[in-house]
């Protein structure tokens, strides 16, 4: 179903200024947040940039945004404003004269999302830290913002969003399973078109950010739901549909640094919910003092998880299973498994709702809090700076997680099946690795 | 450049220097006084300066776990102060000097440590009339004027295998020749006492029961009270609950300060159930020790904290590790 055909709609979409109105909007909080890590109260429980960017933002971008929206959050992130701005040297439409800026091409080498697994996993081994230390959640913060200041005033496009941001990877792994997509209305239209103003720009819209030509979309991955295609195509011929869950998934990627995303989130989720939601104190104290022997012990395992344990098992059920030994022939190996790796996405998913059911409902109440008090100044603007901290919903937490595991380990055998059929082999000991992982993170959550 | 760049320019540069100089500025003008456990800094600031007779304003705020708020040498009752939580707490002090304020929860092992100081100037607005004397108050401490050495050994060559009942010691001091008053209480150690009652027709143990009583009739029920509850919030957590100087810091400062410590004790705080030293130990050497501290032993100064009643209260009831004194209860 195509939304765009809706009048209003449309026109919100095509015109800058209601996005760009959402966007000041989060770039001020989102500044705010920076001021709030470094000048606030060091208790992370009652400082607003731990309360507001790793309970409310972290809720509502892995329960709703990703799941409903893809990359919708990409579409009002102010991380790359400032640098996208000083880049094109305009906040509005594109100048008749562009600004100079070096515009370099990326790196050949590092045209895949292996830098985003790697900025990811870097937080991910200091995580402890980062969710519980405002100052730390500011330094990171107003680190990302000049990160992309400086890539875009080197290289083309949005590199920043495209290669390093540690989030960017995994919403877009996710976004494949989201009911909205960016597409062309006619691939021949495109074809035909001269000026591929969509990738190249016009007066009307800026090339594509995130350098992908809308013509050639067939995932969602790499789209950020920018909207620069739908202002600058001069045929109509951009289109946001509704369509069915999971749709993208039907097609299997053969990437590895995409299969390796999925084995890092899904590891990432299983080792978060032992230390953060677990009742292992040595193992939280290990996460926790940073720079110690227990932490490189810590981080020595995690790695060791994603890297080896969980791409080993699986490889190893794999290679193992009599109909795919046979069938894996000279070449086709890695690209069988990393197309394998796909039931891993839906799968992800749901292991980061369930994981992030527990830690938000039970943290939520803190919002409130730090809501009426955000600089930790003994405010209490809403009248509700001293509510005291209270676990929600305790009731509905484990069926809510049961469910998700379970939607995420059927939806996962159904992706299986067209992933084995793909590659033809047989989906039974990836299905039979998605139902021992399910098992594990059903013992670690509940 | 176009009028509706300029002006959306205008807008964004307007709000960011909105969002970051508001809370700057709000922040600027709202002074607060951190607490952090002693090891990460304590109290910030750590001097605070006040006027006589103008109420002081102080917002208070910790920084990592629950810390308490009290000044010493006044009576005030003490304010938690919670993590990321402002506690407003005012003060008005009628004569000039430095206060010391101090935390009153055990947060840490160098809790003792987490101290301020409040500068009081000015002058005293409404002299008021020499206090009345108090039974043991001297203008100098007795420990003091008495020139006692605190550090030297203080131990009881005679102690008794039973504690000693005050009740049953009333019962035999009736007809004894020997002084209740405050200032032969305050002056010996009971081991003295039990010496002078060597010439009396009593058993060893008939005689420790007289001290007994002796140190019972110079204190009052809400001495020993008043002296338990400084006890538990002050000294329990390096001394322990029953005084056996097992507290939850013991290991630690043992660990700490273990060279400067008691051997009695191995090197742990002491143990007021230790007969040996707490009964050859007068009130006027406990009150010296509790008044100074313990020299590199990690026991802090108190002098600074307690009134001087405070003490004498607390020293009393450290003598009830060793005495049996009646309760309500008893008949």
């Amino acid at each position: 179903m195509e939304l765009t055909r809706l009048p209003f709609l449309k026109s919100a979409l095509r015109s800058r200024y209601p996005q760009l109105a959402i966007l000041i909007v989060m770039l001020a909080g989102y500044v705010f947040a920076i001021l709030a890590g470094l000048l606030g109260t060091p208790v992370g429980s009652r400082n607003f940039s731990i309360v507001f960017v790793w309970i409310a933002w972290w809720a509502i971008l892995i329960l709703i945004a990703v799941p409903f929206f893809g990359r919708g959050w990409c579409a009002v992130c102010p991380i790359p404003l400032s640098g996208e701005w000083l880049q094109r040297g305009a906040v509005l439409n594109p100048l008749d004269k562009k600004p100079k800026r070096l515009n370099l091409r990326w790196p050949n080498l590092f045209r895949n999302i292996w830098l985003q697994n790697v900025s990811f996993l870097l937080l991910a081994l200091f995580s402890s830290v980062l969710l519980t230390t405002p100052n730390v959640t500011a330094t990171v913060l107003a680190a990302m913002p000049f990160a992309a200041i400086g890539l875009s005033l080197v290289f083309e496009r949005r590199a920043f969003c495209r290669y390093l941001c540690p989030v960017g990877g995994f919403i877009g792994l996710y976004s494949q399973t989201a009911p909205i997509e960016l597409r062309v209305k006619e691939r021949q239209v495109c074809a035909t078109c001269k000026g591929k103003p969509c990738y190249n720009g016009s007066a009307d819209g800026y090339g594509c950010p995130w350098n992908v030509f809308p013509g050639g979309l067939t995932r969602n991955t790499y789209c950020g739901l920018c909207m620069e295609c739908l202002r600058a195509c001069p045929r109509d011929n951009i289109a946001i549909n509704l369509r069915p869950f999971f749709a993208d998934l039907t097609k299997p990627s053969a990437r590895l640094d995409e299969a390796f995303k999925a084995f890092i989130m899904l590891g990432s989720a299983m080792i978060y919910a032992g230390v953060l939601l677990g009742p292992w104190g040595a193992l939280k104290d290990a996460a926790y003092n940073v720079g110690t022997g227990a932490w490189f012990a810590y981080a020595a395992v995690f790695l060791a998880i994603i890297f080896i344990l969980l791409p080993g098992l699986f490889s190893l059920m794999v290679a193992l299973s009599p109909t795919a030994l046979p069938k894996l022939g000279k070449g086709r190996g890695m690209r069988a498994l990393a197309a394998l790796s796909t039931p891993l996405i839906p799968l992800g998913l749901m292991f980061w709702v369930a994981f992030s059911l527990s830690f938000v409902l039970t943290n939520a109440s803190y919002i409130l809090a730090s809501l009426s008090d955000p600089l930790g100044l003994g405010w209490n603007l809403f009248g509700t700076a001293n509510v005291a901290w209270q676990p929600m919903l305790t009731s509905i937490l484990a069926p809510a997680q049961t469910l998700a595991l379970v939607s995420g380990l059927v939806w996962a055998a159904r992706t299986a099946q067209k992933a084995a059929g793909e590659v033809r082999v047989s989906a039974i000991p990836v299905v039979g690795f998605c139902f021992i992982v399910t098992l594990i993170m059903l013992w670690l959550l509940l | 450049m176009k009028r509706s760049e300029a002006l959306t320019r205008l807008l964004i540069t307007a709000a960011i220097v909105g969002v970051v100089g508001a809370p700057l500025f709000v922040w600027a003008r709202t002074p607060l006084i951190h607490a952090r456990v002693a090891e990460d800094g304590g109290w910030s600031p750590d001097v605070i300066r006040a006027e006589v007779g103008r109420p002081l304003h102080l917002r208070l705020t910790s920084d990592d776990v629950v810390h308490g708020f009290a000044v010493g040498q006044m009576d005030m009752p003490s304010a938690d102060i919670l993590p990321g939580r402002v506690t407003d707490v005012t003060l008005t002090f009628d004569k000039p000097g430095t206060y010391t304020f101090y935390c009153t929860h055990w947060c840490g092992l160098n809790h003792w440590r987490m101290r301020g100081t409040i500068e009081v100037g000015g002058s005293r607005a409404d002299p008021q009339p020499a206090p009345a004397p108090v039974p043991g108050k001297v203008e100098v401490p007795l420990y003091v004027s008495l020139g006692l050495d605190l550090d030297a050994p203080h131990t009881a060559s005679v102690i008794p295998n039973d504690k000693p009942s005050a009740i049953r010691g009333q019962q035999l001091a009736a007809n004894l020749p020997i002084s209740q008053s405050p200032d032969y209480y305050y002056t010996h150690s009971p081991y003295q006492v039990f010496d002078d009652l060597s010439d009396t027709p009593l058993t060893e143990p008939q005689r420790w029961d007289v001290v007994a009583f002796l140190w019972q009739s110079n204190t009052t029920e809400g001495s020993l009270a008043n002296g338990k509850r400084l006890y538990a919030q002050n000294c329990a957590a390096c001394h322990g609950e029953n005084g056996a100087g097992d507290g939850v810091f013991a290991d630690q400062v043992a660990l700490n300060f273990g060279s400067g410590m008691s051997s009695a004790n191995n090197g742990r705080p002491v143990a007021f159930t230790n007969a040996e030293t707490m009964l050859g130990a007068s009130p006027a050497l406990l009150q010296g020790k509790i008044l100074r501290g313990g020299m590199g032993t990690g026991m802090p100064m108190w002098g600074s904290i307690f009134t001087e009643g405070q003490i004498w209260d607390l020293v009393a009831y450290l003598y009830s590790f060793q005495f049996e004194y009646p309760t309500k209860e008893a008949p």
